[in-house]
């Protein structure tokens, strides 16, 4: 009996002497992990799970480790909708995700109101101008991309006349909205409007359309499985108009899907793993190395948004879930300080992003960088 | 104004897919009352079995014969034994629904086994185009309008001409007297089996190097291919023809002259009008039951 007391009383001093051990950081993501955006939620989770593998193997943030649970949103608004709720009952320190635009806008309320910050990939131009405080992107906003596709079009391919092919879903008529607006002010004819439906094979009327409306150059704004299946239908139908895009059109995916038929498409692109900055290098080999594959810029964006929460959580010094919204407004973090960050980058009060940005070209299969455009401020 | 001749000819090469994927419905229908709602999967996983072949090493050539053959055993022979002789006996609406199941099941050991990515396919056809009436025709959608139609073709004479086909027919109009001729009843059943499987694997080759190997490629070219055996008639094989040639020249056009939001609408409205019209199909023979 006396033994039993004495165990008894070891252990209870050594629980409650013992230093409270630090809780980890509960982060939920909810992604495209199937359905059409599968490319998308993959390269994202991905990047994710690298980023948090290389913080907790570096000895976590503040001390603390990372914990992050995925779920899919099927690349549906709705089931985006429920899982975002699901993952906010267990009060997580940030959401990361939907990459989905139209997933994003159905969503990003549901942060707000829970006051949790949402970093996301969504690139539709209205999803920063609501006037939520909570919600953060990882690349550019179309508001932003639009008038620098639009600037190349019309000088450096010298485009009098363009047809404008887009997806019918929030990603797609934010960017139609935008790069319209852009090309008209340069003085740019669209010579046809294409819509297409998220999810669609077949291409070959969409494409007659753009052969029949001869235009000197065609703007492709499609998610990435459709992206590859219009490549190929260009080519099928032998049209050799020059092709712009912006990011999915050159994507890793889409070139590996369409093959040769990608070859010669060029695009503005946020993020790219062939960027020549050593980190981005660097990322890329690391991201191979684990998964046997090159990510896409989607791998890139769920690998940053991680280092924007240990960014903010160092900036705070403090684990706080109310505090890293305020912290990341107008927070500049420089990869020269913080080499895991890759570039530059700098987030604006409505959570907008300021970086470095790149046109690129498909040639042999690969994304070739020609332009670097700075970071704006 | 799109060019009228490319859209015929690349609407024909998509009809000729739905062709395919139709006249799977028309045989198992006809042979054994069987309406198969995983027809779409059946042309999407042979897809996966040659890509499987590939990443074991084999040439494209080797691992789609591999991928046939493996097709004909899981979709003919395996489906006919496994799910429709058990459910046959309860009747064709639970028969319906296992086939429904069975395509859920499909599309979930794909996405398991494969990821929820889309993949790329080869292409069994060659690229280039050629000029047809001064429109600009690849020869990849006259290879699967070519390769389609000789399909058919070859279906239509074995089952006209040859003592093998004309004892398929016999045991699908009326299995009993077919029984009393001697006709081996079961085994005319199990070949439109192999046979619904071997199209599908067909045209799995034709249509993946254009949409894409993925998981969820089966549910727009099902849809299609029902709405085309409804359509061209579901009891005759030359109506399945005829409706997806007619659904595929009809996508083109709407999507084209009405709108690409208004184009899946079209051929459901064509849907509705032979439903009301014409239920026997454009091309279909009247049935009467009695009880």
């Amino acid at each position: 009996m006396r033994t039993f007391l004495a165990a008894s009383l070891a252990l209870a001093t050594a629980t409650f002497a013992a230093p409270a051990i630090a809780q980890d950081i509960q982060i939920a993501d909810v992604a495209e992990l199937s359905g059409g955006g599968a490319t998308v939620g993959t390269n994202w989770k991905n990047g994710i799970d690298l980023a948090v593998e290389e913080i907790n193997a570096a000895g976590g943030v503040l001390g603390r480790k990372i914990v992050v649970t995925h779920a899919d949103s099927q690349s549906n608004p709705g089931v985006a909708r429920a899982q975002v709720q699901k993952a906010l009952d267990s009060n997580p320190y940030v959401l990361l995700g939907p990459g989905y635009s139209g997933s994003v806008k159905a969503t990003a309320p549901l942060a707000a109101d829970a006051g949790v910050t949402q970093i996301m990939g969504g690139e539709a131009a209205e999803l920063t101008q609501m006037g939520d405080k909570f919600l953060f992107r990882t690349s550019f906003g179309q508001q932003s991309t639009m008038p620098k596709v639009a600037k190349y079009m019309a000088e450096d391919m010298k485009a009098k006349t363009v047809a404008v092919v887009w997806v019918n879903n929030d990603f797609g008529k934010g960017g139609r909205e935008s790069i319209e607006k852009a090309l008209k002010e340069r003085g740019v004819e669209i010579v046809a409007d294409v819509s297409t439906e998220p999810g669609q094979v077949d291409f070959a009327a969409d494409v007659a359309k753009v052969k029949a409306a001869n235009p000197d150059a065609a703007f492709v704004y499609l998610n990435e499985d459709e992206s590859a299946r219009i490549l190929k239908e260009l080519t099928r139908q032998n049209v050799t108009t020059p092709l712009m895009g912006e990011t999915t059109l050159v994507g890793q995916k889409v070139i590996e899907l369409a093959g040769d038929a990608a070859n010669g498409a060029r695009a503005h692109v946020g993020l790219t793993t062939d960027a020549p900055i050593e980190a981005v290098r660097a990322f890329r080999d690391r991201f191979v190395k684990k998964y046997n594959y090159v990510p896409d810029h989607n791998g890139l964006k769920g690998y940053l948004a991680v280092q924007m929460v240990k960014a903010a959580s160092e900036k705070m010094g403090k684990i706080d879930p109310k505090g890293v919204a305020d912290a990341l407004h107008g927070l500049t973090i420089k990869a020269s300080d913080d080499p895991s960050i890759l570039m530059d980058v700098t987030f604006d009060e409505n959570g907008d992003i300021d970086r470095e940005g790149f046109l690129v070209e498909v040639v042999d299969g690969k994304q070739v960088v020609k332009q670097v455009l700075p970071k704006l401020h | 104004m799109s060019d009228p001749i490319q859209l015929l000819v690349s609407g024909l090469a998509s009809g000729a897919i739905y062709a395919l994927a139709a006249i799977g419905f028309t045989l198992l229908w006809q042979s054994a009352q069987t309406i198969n709602f995983a027809q779409g999967e059946f042309v999407m996983l042979p897809a996966f079995l040659v890509l499987a072949a590939m990443r074991a090493g084999a040439p494209f050539w080797l691992a789609a014969i591999v991928g046939v053959l493996l097709s004909v055993a899981l979709l003919g022979l395996a489906f006919k034994r496994l799910l429709v002789d058990p459910m046959l006996r309860h009747g064709v609406l639970p028969l319906a629904i296992a086939t429904m199941a069975l395509s859920v099941a499909m599309k979930e050991s794909v996405k398991t086994f494969f990821s929820a990515e889309a993949q790329p396919f080869p292409s069994i056809a060659p690229s280039g185009s050629v000029s047809i009436f001064g429109a600009s025709v690849s020869l990849q959608s006259l290879g699967v309008f070519g390769i389609g139609i000789v399909a058919v073709a070859a279906l239509s004479l074995f089952l006209e001409r040859t003592s093998t086909g004309r004892q398929m027919q016999a045991a699908a109009q009326n299995p009993m007297v077919a029984r009393i001729i001697g006709v081996p009843v079961e085994r005319m059943i199990l070949l439109a089996f192999v046979i619904n499987a071997a199209l599908a694997a067909l045209a799995s080759l034709l249509v993946t190097p254009l949409y894409l190997a993925k998981f969820s490629a089966g549910e727009a070219l099902g849809q299609a291919a029902f709405i085309a055996a409804i359509v061209g008639g579901f009891n005759q094989v030359r109506g399945a023809i005829v409706g997806g040639l007619a659904i595929g020249v009809l996508d083109n056009f709407a999507a084209a002259y009405v709108s690409t939001e208004y184009r899946a609408a079209v051929p459901l409205a064509l849907l509705i009008a032979v439903i009301l019209f014409r239920p026997q199909g454009l091309v279909g023979r009247a049935e009467e039951r009695s009880v």
